[in-house]
């Protein structure tokens, strides 16, 4: 298993590889100047010359991507162009914003999507069945941004339950310890501003959620359904044990791989998909700060934001992988 | 044989799939008797209802679309048929269980042995202790010829071959006591060596448990070897029910006649293996006549205007066919 491991993180050197040098040469075919974006308008061609060559960017674009190469595989991502703050020390925060919504909504998505999924299965064409499958429907069609502007209007404006903007009350800020809100106020005992981080939470935990939830319950449904009709799930029922076990112990576990890879897929894909909800709800994550960098020409930031995304996405598809061979035993890695 | 118990009394059962072609009666209304502890076989072609008719004993019909639709099933004087879901719970397992045709699939592939015998002995014995349970799990996979019992309980399915998964599903079947089993083709999908092991020890654990076995099976062989009595099922109905010596000496059914004829027979050199002409009609498709009359080679013209009934024989063993001298119509 290890070795398994091992050989998968050596697997991801020549895909971060790729990655690095697709997102840098994109970027530097998106016109546009850093040194006009931050001189503005009026600036002299010799000063934006100069802030090119202090920024490095006069050097031909192999030497760039050396030098950026170089610094990634010493642990410098760079200093933003804009802040002239070191990213690994910026982006800290924001990937923890992210990191906190994503597993918020997935927790949602899962909790819902695979039960909704596992009803609908066993009582199929109930109406429960009916009404599951045709909110899922709507669920992976409807527009994300649609739903969070209809959130906030509805649960913000007009019936004033719940915030609907931030992660929390400006005006009693969280103090930061590991950016994971819901784990620093219960670190320092702020029960309060506990309530008031996940009443920020609802909103656009919901709308990210939406999608994934309906793909997980149609998943979880179809791979139910095959499995329900095997001849183990007999065999259980034969033994005369309740529905309700031969659903969630034997059914369910075996339903449930096809359902793992979904979710791999969708949780990698809210880390870096969701500037949307991030922008509806001015979220500060990594989205939104990836999509600020593009707007200032940000290379170092917008290069790096995408390799950590990227980095992430492959690291939750490799977990997905190891829980299959600790939820069937017929899977072995070597 | 009168004398034995009787254990499971099947009275006009009816067992209707309701499909997007009508309601199609995949066991039309089939009696038989089942006594303590003998070995009863149930033959028929693929279609014929045998499958249908063990699972609505243990009420383990797809539902929808299937249902059963008349008769009764009586269990120790008890009508299982009008069971709550709750209290069928309790005679599953406990009091009939079953084994199936295909064991490479019927044992759940992300359990241990162990976890799937002791769960079925949990269901019915909740006060047991793990040690008892265990314990009691050992002694049942040595019961059916398993090696090193106790190391098996940690082994997982696809560690095992075909034939010790079956000895599995036995194990797991007779755990509890039950007092009818219900093999459904236990052996169909082994190799004949280890078919002849598995029939073997079913009738070893029949006589040592004294439980009575439901035997179905496409394998007339089979029959031949464990069964005492069998019932011939054709289109959903019982054609022919006999004791194994007079089935195979004096066939009282032309179907029987034909099943026992395609047999093939080392003995003799022949140029073609006969079978019978025709298929098996769609249960529900004849609604007067004998459902075997256009295959059948003695059929007359009295076959196709009225439906034969199940007749008794002098000899003692009854057939739905206008042949059979009746001494007393049965049904």
């Amino acid at each position: 298993m290890l070795h398994y491991i091992g050989k998968r993180l050596l697997q991801l050197i020549p895909v971060l590889f790729g990655m690095s040098f697709i997102v840098f040469l994109m970027i530097r075919a998106i016109p546009g100047d850093p040194a006009q974006v931050i001189l503005g308008q009026q600036a002299t061609v010799e000063a934006k010359a100069a802030l090119r060559a202090s920024l490095g960017l006069d050097n031909p674009w192999y030497v760039q991507y050396f030098d950026y190469l170089g610094g990634i595989l010493t642990g410098d991502l760079g200093d933003s162009i804009r802040t002239k703050v070191p990213i690994t020390e910026e982006i800290y925060p924001y990937l923890a914003a992210t990191a906190e919504l994503a597993i918020f909504a997935m927790i949602i998505a899962i909790v819902i999507g695979v039960n909704a999924g596992i009803i609908s299965a066993w009582f199929q064409n109930s109406w429960f069945d009916y009404m599951a499958m045709v909110i899922a429907l709507i669920g992976v069609s409807v527009p994300i941004f649609w739903l969070g502007l209809m959130g906030q209007w509805a649960f913000g404006t007009e019936l004033g339950w719940l915030p609907i903007s931030g992660r929390g009350d400006v005006r009693d800020p969280v103090t930061s310890i590991t950016h994971f809100y819901l784990i620093d106020t219960l670190i320092q005992g702020r029960f309060d501003q506990f309530i008031t981080t996940i009443r920020h939470l609802i909103l656009p935990g919901v709308a990210l959620a939406t999608i994934p939830m309906a793909i997980i319950a149609r998943m979880t449904r179809s791979s139910m359904l095959e499995v329900m009709r095997s001849d183990y799930v007999r065999t259980a029922r034969a033994k005369g044990q309740k529905m309700f076990i031969v659903v969630y112990k034997h059914a369910l576990k075996n339903a449930i791989i096809p359902v793992l890879t979904v979710i791999g897929l969708q949780s990698g894909m809210l880390l870096g998909g969701a500037i949307l909800t991030e922008t509806i709800f001015s979220w500060p994550g990594v989205g939104r700060y990836v999509y600020d960098a593009i707007g200032f020409r940000d290379y170092p930031v917008i290069q790096s934001g995408v390799l950590i995304i990227a980095f992430l996405f492959v690291m939750i598809n490799l977990v997905v992988d190891i829980l299959y061979s600790a939820i069937d035993p017929r899977i072995k890695y070597k | 044989m009168s004398e034995r118990k009787k254990v499971l009394d099947i009275i006009n059962l009816e067992t209707t799939f309701f499909t997007d072609d009508g309601a199609v009666p995949a066991v039309d209304h089939i009696s038989f008797t089942m006594y303590e502890g003998e070995i009863l076989g149930i033959v028929g072609e693929s279609g014929s209802g045998k499958s249908v008719t063990s699972l609505s004993i243990m009420r383990l019909i797809p539902s929808p679309p299937g249902k059963i639709t008349d008769g009764q099933i009586l269990f120790e004087d008890r009508d299982i048929v009008m069971l709550t879901d709750k209290e069928m719970r309790h005679v599953r397992g406990k009091d009939i269980a079953m084994i199936f045709q295909e064991p490479m699939t019927s044992l759940n592939p992300l359990f241990t042995i162990g976890n799937q015998l002791i769960e079925a002995i949990r269901i019915h014995h909740k006060k047991w202790s793990r040690q008892q349970m265990k314990a009691r799990a050992i002694e049942i996979l040595t019961l059916v010829g398993l090696p090193r019992a106790e190391s098996l309980l940690k082994d997982y399915p696809h560690q095992l071959s075909g034939g010790m998964r079956q000895r599995v599903m036995i194990a797991m079947a007779l755990v509890c006591n039950p007092k009818v089993l219900i093999a459904d083709e236990p052996t169909t999908a082994l190799d004949v060596t280890i078919q002849a092991q598995i029939l073997q020890l079913m009738k070893n654990l029949n006589e040592q448990l004294n439980t009575a076995v439901l035997l179905i099976t496409h394998d007339l062989g089979v029959v031949a070897e464990t069964c005492e009595r069998v019932i011939v099922m054709y289109a959903g109905q019982i054609v022919e029910e006999a004791s194994v010596q007079d089935l195979f000496h004096r066939p009282a059914h032309p179907y029987t006649q034909g099943l026992l004829q395609s047999v093939p027979d080392m003995r003799f050199k022949k140029d073609a293996l006969y079978s019978i002409p025709g298929n098996v009609p769609k249960p529900g498709t004849i609604e007067v006549g004998c459902r075997f009359a256009d295959r059948c080679q003695f059929v007359m013209s009295r076959c196709t205007e009225e439906t034969p009934k199940l007749y008794l024989s002098k000899e003692g063993q009854k057939a739905r066919c206008f042949l059979v001298e009746p001494a007393e119509v049965t049904i």
